[in-house]
């Protein structure tokens, strides 16, 4: 008897378990498989701040959330509809975001009592009736997995690790996965543990026919492709996307590239994923600290190369005089900040968008460098190339504000055509006679790169202020005047599209105008209210110095303005300060991207004060 | 050596010098553009790159490229610079200050990971362009501005700690003496790798007389213990002899000759280097000069590039098409 098959528009899962369980793992092979269907997605993993929490305790809980839908969408789902809850602190840590009804599968071997008590249940939520208004399903998953593994060589704890798999193919029973790509990254992966492999393949496989043949599931579930523009697609995180973006970028304008870094949660990935591109000419540079990850690409960049340097808040804290030298010096540089939670070491794993005004005020003296922020992970790639074009034609810094969420967050990417992407090409100065290093290219304001090597050049460069076109020292009152307000006017010139804004009606009260990673929930919420019949606008800018030329006429086209940020009001202080515009702000600052509700209501509550 | 043709005066800028009178950088200074023909490298592809201090401001002096970046931080830059452009010469310029207090960390790393630099760093024991504060190399007990009832923290022996760094190449030598600074340029230049040269610097201003007993003619050839590669270390009045781990001062005559120390700047064990740098720590009745240590080891630029290198001859250099497709891909039409 084949079980009935419901068709569905959209699902969030959330796989939880121990930081053991392999979560990361199970989430990152169901995404593949749903983005081989065709279906959009948008993903957010959770992981515990401690690298090995005691098992089974609830700061060693790590989670992984998939949205997928036949249609496109924006955000991972403000609540999981599906909880995979691999222990009793899984449980604990995940159950009070699911809304009733929703559906929850859990290894019940898990729950003993010596397991239940360590994070504090005093009965068995299986038994105690605390569960009634969920669809609950207790699956001894391990009992099964060890079960089926019996006739292979492997310790009882061995076999035991492929449950993970099993409840991958258990779930993928349930949603139609395609399974060969996860059988192959099986293959890829244990190529040289064949034992390992068998393991993993017949518990996966195992998963899927429990599914199939036990009465506990009656039915299984369909989400048809969604409408996607043709092309080429893989899925991608922010940090893959920012690291391939700076090699397109290197490739497009044939610099070297070099990336002094030290690591720190969340931008470490983008240091080991440019290090395995050694094929490319890539440089990496594990300095002994920030201030000589960012020191080191100066004088990279110095010398001719991409100059880039990446770390969080407290990295960049720490960076900031040797990012004033840059702008003094007036060299490319380019400083990627992965924002987490502060001040101080704060919340190294979780999201927020706190550190823009330490991005465009955090240095001496008036330090104007450009800030530039991607809106989703794939717009990571995109922003990495227009980085390089504003730091390379103004020869200036330039600052990427991504975050946690979408360093990590991922969604599908429509792959570019190389053809398509932009010419990054940079013409460095050439022998000449009478070389003056500060004359200024009339349209840019840029000063020439002129790098060691170039004979009849030879220029002394440094932090203290420089003379109009000799660049020699120079403390001449009025020339200091001069050059302040000649680097202000340089990075102010920076050519930015403009803002587009998204307003169908053409007549909403309110527009709501984000930054970053907010992107996702704030078109989600745009969306759900614009279903409901209200009238918003939507803009979001991903150009913050300079600001993109039209963003004032924006402002004063809309009586409304709502400004969403995981901050109490960073950008909302920008825009009062320069335009004067009483913009409304909307401020949580959880260490959790926005929910998509709590958009959609901040904003209901202005359209109807 | 290619005969480039070039002269001092090709090596001198049109900056005018600003130390104060009678300070040692000139010297130093003077040295170097002297020395710099003979290094057989195109002027455009020589840097200098300094920190802050009054020492850092020697780039403004040479005719190459130059940097005057910030306190501290000038081996960072160094080596970005030197490790992604190996076609360069690269030197750093320092004080006391800026190598061992506020960049002591960039120092020591540069130094274990054998970066193609050569360190300069002017030894004054005390701040000069913050107008006379102790340093990190100020022997203790000092009066100055900001220890008006003596200094009270233990000084560092920047030989010592270079070689505690794993330094390939760590010597001594003195401002005022161009022969010897000329000298332990040239060794410096021929060594592959990080080499630090710490440099004793007068400053009249803050610090005068720092160096006197190495510097007067009636007491310098007496203090000085000369470190000449295979021959024994000695002044013109004393030696140095072995004493269990550590090596003694002793007056010349009160010994055998044969059982004085016979220099081996290539020894690979880096305590006899340690031992010797040991030998004066804070007083400077005897202070040996020369080369301390000079190793053959792996020069870190070449390390990185050489990885580069092996990749592309391995597996072909990358193709961004292949790079931006990596991993599960999927079509829609
Ligand atoms: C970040 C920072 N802190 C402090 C200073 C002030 N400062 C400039 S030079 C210096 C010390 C210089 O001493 P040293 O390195 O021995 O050089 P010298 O002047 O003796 O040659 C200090 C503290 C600075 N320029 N930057
Ligand atoms: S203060 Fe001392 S070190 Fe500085 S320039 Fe004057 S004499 Fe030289
Ligand atoms: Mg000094």
């Amino acid at each position: 008897m084949t079980k009935p098959v419901l068709p569905l528009k959209e699902v969030v899962i959330r796989f939880a378990g121990d930081s053991g369980d392999g979560m990361q793992l199970t989430g990152d092979r169901f995404t593949m498989d749903t983005a081989s269907l065709g279906n959009d997605l948008s993903t957010l993993p959770n992981y515990p701040a401690e690298i090995r929490a005691p098992q089974g305790t609830l700061p060693g809980v790590s989670s992984f959330q998939l949205h997928f839908a036949d249609h496109l969408i924006q955000t991972p789902g403000d609540a999981p509809d599906v909880l995979v809850a691999m222990n009793p602190a899984a449980m604990k840590a995940n159950i009070k975001d699911l809304p009733r009804g929703a559906t929850i599968i859990v290894d019940a071997d898990e729950f003993t009592t010596r397991n239940l008590t360590k994070v504090g249940y005093a009965t068995n939520p299986l038994e105690d009736g605390s569960l009634e208004s969920y669809d609950v399903h207790a699956v001894p998953l391990t009992t099964l997995t060890v079960a089926a593994l019996s006739g292979l060589p492997l310790s009882r704890k061995d076999a035991e690790r492929s449950k993970n798999m099993f409840a991958l193919g258990l779930l993928s029973w349930l949603y139609h996965r395609p399974t060969e790509a996860t059988e192959n990254f099986l293959k890829a992966k244990f190529s040289k543990k064949p034992d390992i492999l068998e393991a993993n393949l017949i518990a996966y496989r195992t998963g899927w026919n429990f599914g199939e043949t036990t009465e506990g599931f009656a039915v299984s579930y369909e989400i048809a492709p969604a409408k996607m523009a043709p092309g080429l697609y893989r899925n991608i995180t922010g940090n893959i996307a920012l690291a391939h973006g700076l090699i397109a970028a290197s490739q497009l304008s044939g610099l070297k590239l070099f990336l002094g870094s030290y690591p720190i949660t969340p931008a470490s990935d983008i240091l080991h994923e440019l290090s395995k591109h050694k094929k490319f000419g890539v440089i990496t540079f594990q300095a002994e600290d920030e201030i000589a990850a960012v020191g080191s690409a100066l004088g990279a960049s110095y010398g001719g190369a991409l100059g880039i340097t990446s770390t969080s808040g407290p990295g960049v804290a720490l960076k900031a005089e040797m990012i004033g030298l840059a702008v003094m010096l007036e060299l490319p540089l380019i400083v990627i900040d992965v924002q987490r939670g502060g001040p101080s070491t704060g919340l190294p794993t979780k999201t927020e968008q706190a550190d823009l005004l330490q991005a465009m005020f955090g240095r001496n003296g008036e330090s104007p460098v450009a800030v530039i922020a991607p809106s989703t992970p794939s717009d990571c790639f995109t922003i990495a190339l227009e980085a390089v074009r504003i730091s390379t034609t103004y020869r200036v810094p330039v600052f990427i504000l991504s975050d946690g969420y979408i360093a990590n967050g991922s969604e599908p990417w429509k792959i570019p055509d190389i053809a398509d992407l932009p010419d990054l090409h940079v013409e460095f100065a050439k022998t000449q006679e009478g070389f003056l290093p500060y004359l200024r290219d009339p349209q840019t304001l840029a000063r020439p790169w002129a790098i060691p090597g170039t004979k009849g050049i030879e220029h002394r460069i440094g932090g203290v202020e420089k003379a109009d076109k000799t660049g020699e020292i120079s403390y001449d009152p009025a020339n200091h005047d001069l050059m302040v307000r000649a680097r202000a006017a340089k990075v102010a010139g920076i050519q930015v599209p403009n803002l587009e804004v998204d307003d169908p009606s053409d007549d909403a009260e309110v527009l709501l105008l984000g930054w970053g990673s907010t992107y996702g929930p704030i078109a989600s919420a745009v969306n759900a209210l614009r279903e409901n019949g209200n009238k918003v606008a939507q803009a979001h800018l991903k150009y913050i110095n300079p600001f993109p030329k039209n963003l004032g006429e924006v402002l004063r086209k809309y009586p409304k303005v709502i400004v969403p940020e995981m901050n109490l009001g960073q950008l909302a202080m920008l825009l009062r300060a320069e335009f004067l515009k009483d913009v409304i702000g909307y401020n949580v600052v959880r260490g959790l991207p926005f929910t998509t509700s709590e958009i959609v209501e901040a904003t209901l509550e202005v359209l109807n004060a | 050596m290619p005969d480039l043709a070039l002269t001092k005066k090709d090596f001198t800028s049109d900056q005018e010098v600003r130390w104060c009178p009678g300070c040692g950088d000139y010297s130093i200074l003077s040295t170097m553009q002297s020395y710099l023909p003979e290094l057989g490298v195109p002027r455009e592809n020589i840097v200098f790159i300094s920190g802050i201090g009054c020492s850092s401001r020697f780039p403004y002096y040479l005719n190459t490229f130059g940097m005057h970046s910030i306190h501290g931080r000038a081996p960072t830059i160094a080596s970005g610079l030197a490790i992604s452009r190996p076609d360069l010469t690269v030197f750093v310029i320092t004080g006391d200050g800026d190598s061992l207090s506020i960049g002591g960390n960039h120092l020591i790393h540069a130094l274990r990971r054998n970066v193609n630099l050569k360190i300069l760093l002017f030894n004054n024991r005390i701040y000069g362009l913050t107008k006379g504060q102790y340093s990190p190399t100020s022997e203790k007990g000092k009066i100055t501005k900001s220890t008006p009832m003596g200094s009270l923290d233990q000084p560092f022996n920047p030989i010592s700690l270079a070689i505690g760094a794993e330094a390939s190449f760590v010597a001594r030598t003195v401002d005022s003496d161009r022969k010897h600074l000329t000298q332990t340029l040239r060794a410096a230049s021929a060594h592959k790798g990080s080499a630090l040269i710490e440099i004793y610097q007068n400053c009249p201003i803050f610090n005068d007389g720092a160096f006197d007993i190495v510097k007067d003619s009636d007491t310098k050839e007496a203090a000085l213990l000369q470190m000449v590669h295979g021959q024994a270390i000695k002044s013109s009045t004393h030696g140095l002899i072995h004493a269990g781990a550590s090596l003694k001062v002793v007056e010349l005559g009160s010994v055998d000759e044969s059982q004085l120390v016979i220099h081996d700047a290539h020894n690979p064990d880096p305590a006899y280097a340690f031992a010797l740098s040991r030998v004066s720590a804070s007083e400077l009745d005897h202070v040996p000069v020369g080369i301390f240590r000079d190793v053959e080891r792996d020069e870190y630029g070449s390390m990185v590039n050489q990885q580069i290198a092996d990749v592309i001859a391995k597996q072909g250099a990358g193709d961004l098409a292949s790079l931006l497709s990596t991993g599960d891909t999927w079509v829609v039409d």
